[in-house]
């Protein structure tokens, strides 16, 4: 019930700032847009609707992360943070109260990215269900990134690391604007390293049905998960024990 | 009967004592006013009966319960309004009351009367669909102090609940804060001499971490025999503090 009343004023939080519903939703429809219309002109393959949805869905992930540290992280800076550690509040209730809301509005964006890409033209099937549903996993990392960012950094760091850099670790490293073949070398080899390239290709092999692949890049993905989920708890819990030291 | 007892509390940074060995007794249903200079060891007595920090030597007890021992008992009865205005910025005012009762614990049908409750009582009806963040500095004052209240705490603390007021304002919480006298015990800490006196069952002053005279005001100025409440803190503190 607790968690409930906390995730609850979380997610009042974050959808009654329209600049984050701006960001969050109107950005990746508009990248969506933009690409289609320069496909129309000049044909290419990574910006087939197929390919280029998974994509665009995972780059709208990182401004979950945003949306999850600037709110953790403008609480931890507030003086409400100082009224619910003195309530009954364990930090279990903090992290799930914080995780609860947030996946379901990712969730959403990813759909909503689909369905703008029906109206583009994706034909419609079962398949972009599947799709979005092992896209969740990642939908996680991208909250847990969030969790720990907010954790760690104050707002306007979490501006910074989460709003530029990982918009651009999720866009220059994930394959969505260009096939990292094409660059090669350690630059493809470190892409491969970081979860971006896997999480937009469980998007992509699912869309053309090569359910086969989807477990190499799955495990990525939820080793990624536990790894970060269980960092960004630990570093919540130390944060707020170092109230009580 | 004892509300509020402190054994030795210590609280040290590294070679700076915070607050030394203090030990104070505060009955229930008492007002008792904490005042003393910027560093004197106010917040951070305040922080550590509101389980916020931990001590560092001896304990405390609320209504029984060890601040160190019982946190999550301790955390059940008190409520705190901080220093600084803790509201939740685009939530109503409804909306924060219904919040705060939620997080300990009530239902979603208590919560809601007993925000009804609390906006009759503190007179809100004009602003309760407003969102926090929108409220006169005055208005979150009286908000951050009903979100306190809600959950029906035996203990409130009020770190500097007028600062930053207007003096209409201020006036206006001092009658708020005067109708819970002997209802809750509560621990104000004030730097405006004015207001403990005028709030206040017993007032202790501190200084360097430690409570150096407690009394009522004449009591104060009595044993210091001073013309006035100020000139007796100014005695106790400042005497202290050389």
């Amino acid at each position: 019930m607790k968690v409930l009343v906390f995730a609850t004023r979380n997610y009042k939080e974050i959808v009654r700032d329209k600049l984050n519903i701006a960001f969050g939703l109107g950005f990746p429809i508009i990248l969506l847009l933009m690409m289609t219309a320069i496909q129309s002109k000049v044909p290419i393959p990574i910006f087939e609707l197929e390919s280029l949805t998974p994509g665009v869905a995972v780059f709208g992930l990182s401004f979950i992360s945003l949306f999850t540290g600037m709110l953790i992280a403008k609480d931890r800076t507030s003086s409400l943070m100082l009224r619910l550690f003195t309530s009954p509040l364990t930090s279990s209730h903090f992290i799930f109260g914080y995780t609860l809301p947030v996946l379901p509005l990712a969730i959403i964006q990813i759909a909503i990215c689909f369905v703008v890409a029906i109206f583009l033209g994706l034909k419609v099937s079962f398949n972009i269900t599947l799709t979005i549903i092992t896209m969740i996993p990642t939908a996680l990392l991208f909250i847990a990134l969030g969790l720990l960012c907010g954790s760690v950094f104050t707002d306007k760091q979490v501006g910074g690391i989460c709003g530029a850099l990982l918009t651009n670790l999720t866009g220059w490293l994930s394959g969505t604007w260009f096939d990292l073949s094409l660059i090669g070398g350690a630059f493809q080899k470190i892409a491969y390293l970081l979860p971006f390239y896997h999480a937009v290709e469980i998007g992509r092999v699912t869309m053309i049905r090569n359910y086969s692949e989807i477990l190499p890049h799955m495990i990525w993905i939820i080793g990624y998960d536990v790894v970060i989920i269980t960092i960004a708890i630990v570093a919540f819990t130390k944060k707020r024990q170092a109230n009580s030291v | 009967m004892i509300a509020i007892e402190t054994k030795n509390l210590t609280k040290k940074y590294k070679n700076t004592f915070a607050v030394n060995n203090l030990n104070l007794s505060i009955n229930r249903g008492e007002l008792f006013a904490l005042l003393g200079v910027n560093g004197a060891g106010k917040t951070t007595t305040i922080k550590m009966l509101s389980c916020l920090i931990r001590p560092t030597g001896g304990d405390a007890f609320i209504l029984s319960n060890s601040i160190v021992s019982s946190s999550m008992k301790v955390k059940e009865i008190i409520n705190v309004s901080p220093q600084e205005t803790a509201v939740a910025p685009n939530l109503s005012v409804r909306e924060n009351l219904e919040f705060i009762a939620g997080i300990y614990g009530f239902s979603k049908k208590e919560s809601q009367q007993k925000a009804a409750s609390m906006i009759q009582s503190f007179k809100l009806h004009k602003v309760e669909n407003k969102k926090a963040k929108n409220l006169s500095g005055g208005w979150q004052r009286h908000l951050s102090i009903a979100m306190a209240l809600i959950t029906e705490p035996k203990v409130l603390f009020l770190d500097e609940p007028t600062v930053g007021l207007d003096v209409i304002a201020r006036r206006n919480l001092w009658t708020l804060i005067k109708t819970l006298k002997n209802k809750i015990t509560i621990i104000l800490t004030t730097h405006y001499l004015e207001e403990a006196t005028a709030l206040s069952d017993k007032i202790g002053i501190m200084s360097e971490g430690n409570i150096k005279a407690i009394g009522t005001k004449e009591e104060l100025i009595a044993i210091n025999h001073s013309k006035g409440f100020e000139e007796a803190f100014i005695t106790i503190a400042d005497n202290e503090e050389r």
